[in-house]
């Protein structure tokens, strides 16, 4: 039996997450169906008929769907599932909102935050943030499986020409309302998604001194980051915050400046694929992950970081 | 109104868990054990929620072992009226967690039931959707602001693209993120006092719920460590290693 994927989107364009959720489903089994599920969103079935890896697009056009509230969309994917042995989508705030609904409507144990695909039934994840993997197999006969998008390729966009078959919509509960959404408007990038982050801790001594890292990161083209304990000490507020209790990012490019490197925050960042610390402290835990060290005074160190980053011209926008 | 507030006993956040050699979990022996991060967002959120006087009372739940019950004297010494501790020696998955919640729910009838948006041991991030399915109410997750009315709340929620604003419905089931709330600490009069408060046991046995867990753990292991890396300089020597070494900027 085949693998069902329901596709995050906003009714007129596929989320990116959806191309690596696509490429997990893939190596759970290769006949790949999606659930496009919205209002008005045909152009979002469209698109997805023609990412090569999908083998049938299951299209369900209902108002009820337009915010995706997990309330309406949970029946809909539960009883979609009858015919499917896995049900996967991304674990992001989109996936981890419905997903348990749908596993609890079908009595399933959900896998979470799935890293790898080891066989149909076992796979890798992360626990305690990220400090141990566990191999895990699930005995259930179907499947609710939730997929850390960073660890899966994309999935290619176009030559595919898969099948779409419209489907009914299903009654829905009338018990939550969206009322409204308001997307961070910044002129950087989101901070779980950036290539590059930068990162400010304690060192940084104060909030005004904060404008070193955003000078940086506006340079870069990156999205600020901050460990606990300048968020605790009010240097930035902690939506900015990296590590076990906020964000874990996976950016090309890591730079933590004025952190140490608590359990905590490495946590949060200690995935990404290349790390470079600043940091006086030539002691501090945060050179043991770094792949590039530089023992300076951050005070000093930033602007001359500034200055060179000013000289390149190859700095991708 | 009353609310039902779900903590769980974690290792602490700061403290480094160890791998065990055999691959079969961490070491939980003598490490400093917490309530989860965001279970004290819902606790104070819980306990605000009643010093506006919107809720009356507030129940504080934990199952696990018995010291699980210090969690729940936690949330008491903050301003949790009651506690409830459902005793269980093993580990059990969120579809059981929620089970659990489920029974202790129509038992008590409260108006909502808060929880933290996600443990931070298994890091599922399921049991508050999944109580809220099996009890057919609507859910609110990752909550940074509730506006309690009388026969709705109105939720704002932290999602990948910024904020989004709710209306749910009573009964309802919210997990808390961090934003929320400043979790206050117990001060040692309120701490005395807590031991005095009431704590009922349940045994989870009792429940007549089938908890055989479906997931089985293969095995737990350390992630790939890091290869050393070197310490370079001056920042001209960082800057030219990211853009020719590296080859990120």
């Amino acid at each position: 039996m085949s693998v069902l994927l329901i596709a995050e989107h906003d009714n007129s364009k596929l989320k990116p997450f959806t191309l690596n959720a696509i490429t997990a489903a893939s190596k759970i089994d290769g006949d790949v169906h999606v659930l496009v599920a919205g209002a008005n969103c045909e152009n979002v079935a469209k698109e997805v008929a023609s990412v090569p890896l999908v083998k049938k697009v299951l299209w369900c056009d209902s108002p009820n769907y337009q915010n995706y509230l997990p309330e309406n969309l949970a029946p809909l994917v539960t009883k979609t599932a009858e015919k499917y042995d896995h049900v996967v989508a991304s674990a992001n705030t989109f996936g981890k909102n419905f997903m348990p609904r749908v596993a609890a409507a079908l009595d399933i144990s959900q896998v979470s935050d799935i890293i790898k695909v080891s066989s149909p039934d076992t796979f890798i994840r992360p626990i305690y943030a990220g400090n141990a993997f566990a191999t895990v197999k699930s005995n259930d006969k179907k499947k609710c499986v939730t997929i850390r998008p960073t660890s899966f390729d994309p999935a290619e966009k176009t030559g595919g020409s898969a099948q779409v078959d419209k489907i009914e919509a299903v009654d829905v509960p009338n018990i939550s309302k969206f009322i409204k959404r308001e997307e961070t408007k910044s002129e950087r990038p989101e901070l779980g998604t950036a290539r590059i982050v930068v990162s400010g801790g304690r060192g940084l001594e104060s909030g005004e001194n904060f404008k070193l890292i955003t000078d940086i990161a506006d340079k870069l083209n990156a999205a600020v980051g901050a460990s606990r304990a300048a968020v605790d000490a009010g240097y930035i507020s902690n939506d900015h915050q990296v590590g076990q209790t906020g964000k874990v990012v996976v950016p090309d490019l890591y730079i933590a400046v004025g952190i140490s490197g608590a359990i905590q925050h490495l946590a949060g960042m200690k995935e990404s694929k290349i790390i470079v610390a600043i940091n006086k402290d030539g002691e501090a835990p945060i050179f043991s992950v770094a792949d590039y060290g530089l023992e300076a005074d951050l005070f000093k160190a930033l602007p001359e970081f500034l200055a060179e980053l000013n000289k390149l011209n190859t700095i991708q926008k | 109104m009353k609310i039902l507030v779900a903590v769980k006993r974690v290792i602490d956040y700061n403290v480094q868990i160890r791998v065990k050699e055999d691959g079969s979990g961490v070491h939980t022996d003598n490490v400093k054990m917490s309530t989860n991060p965001p279970d004290d967002n819902a606790v104070e959120e819980s306990v605000k929620l009643k010093e506006s006087g919107k809720v009356k009372e507030v129940v504080a739940i934990s199952i696990g072992e018995d010291k699980a019950q210090e969690t729940i004297r936690k949330a008491l010494a903050v301003g949790a009226d009651k506690g409830i501790h459902v005793k269980a020696d093993n580990y059990i998955e969120p579809l059981g967690i929620a089970k659990i919640l489920k029974k202790i729910v129509e038992k008590e009838k409260p108006d909502m039931v808060f929880l933290g948006k996600q443990a931070i041991d298994d890091d599922c991030n399921q049991t508050g959707q999944m109580l809220a399915a099996m009890l057919n109410w609507p859910q609110a997750t990752f909550t940074s602001k509730v506006n309690l009315k009388e026969k709705s709340v109105d939720i704002v929620r932290e999602i990948d693209e910024g904020l989004e604003t709710i209306e749910v419905n009573l009964p309802a089931v919210v997990s808390c993120d961090l934003r929320l709330n400043e979790p206050r600490f117990a001060s040692l009069p309120n701490i005395m006092k807590a031991k005095k408060k009431p704590m009922e046991q349940i045994n989870a046995k009792d429940l007549g719920i089938d908890l055989t867990n479906r997931i089985q753990q293969i095995k737990v292991e350390e992630p790939p460590k890091r290869k050393a890396g070197i310490k370079v300089a001056n920042v001209a020597e960082l800057v030219s290693k990211l853009k020719n070494e590296a080859k990120v900027l």
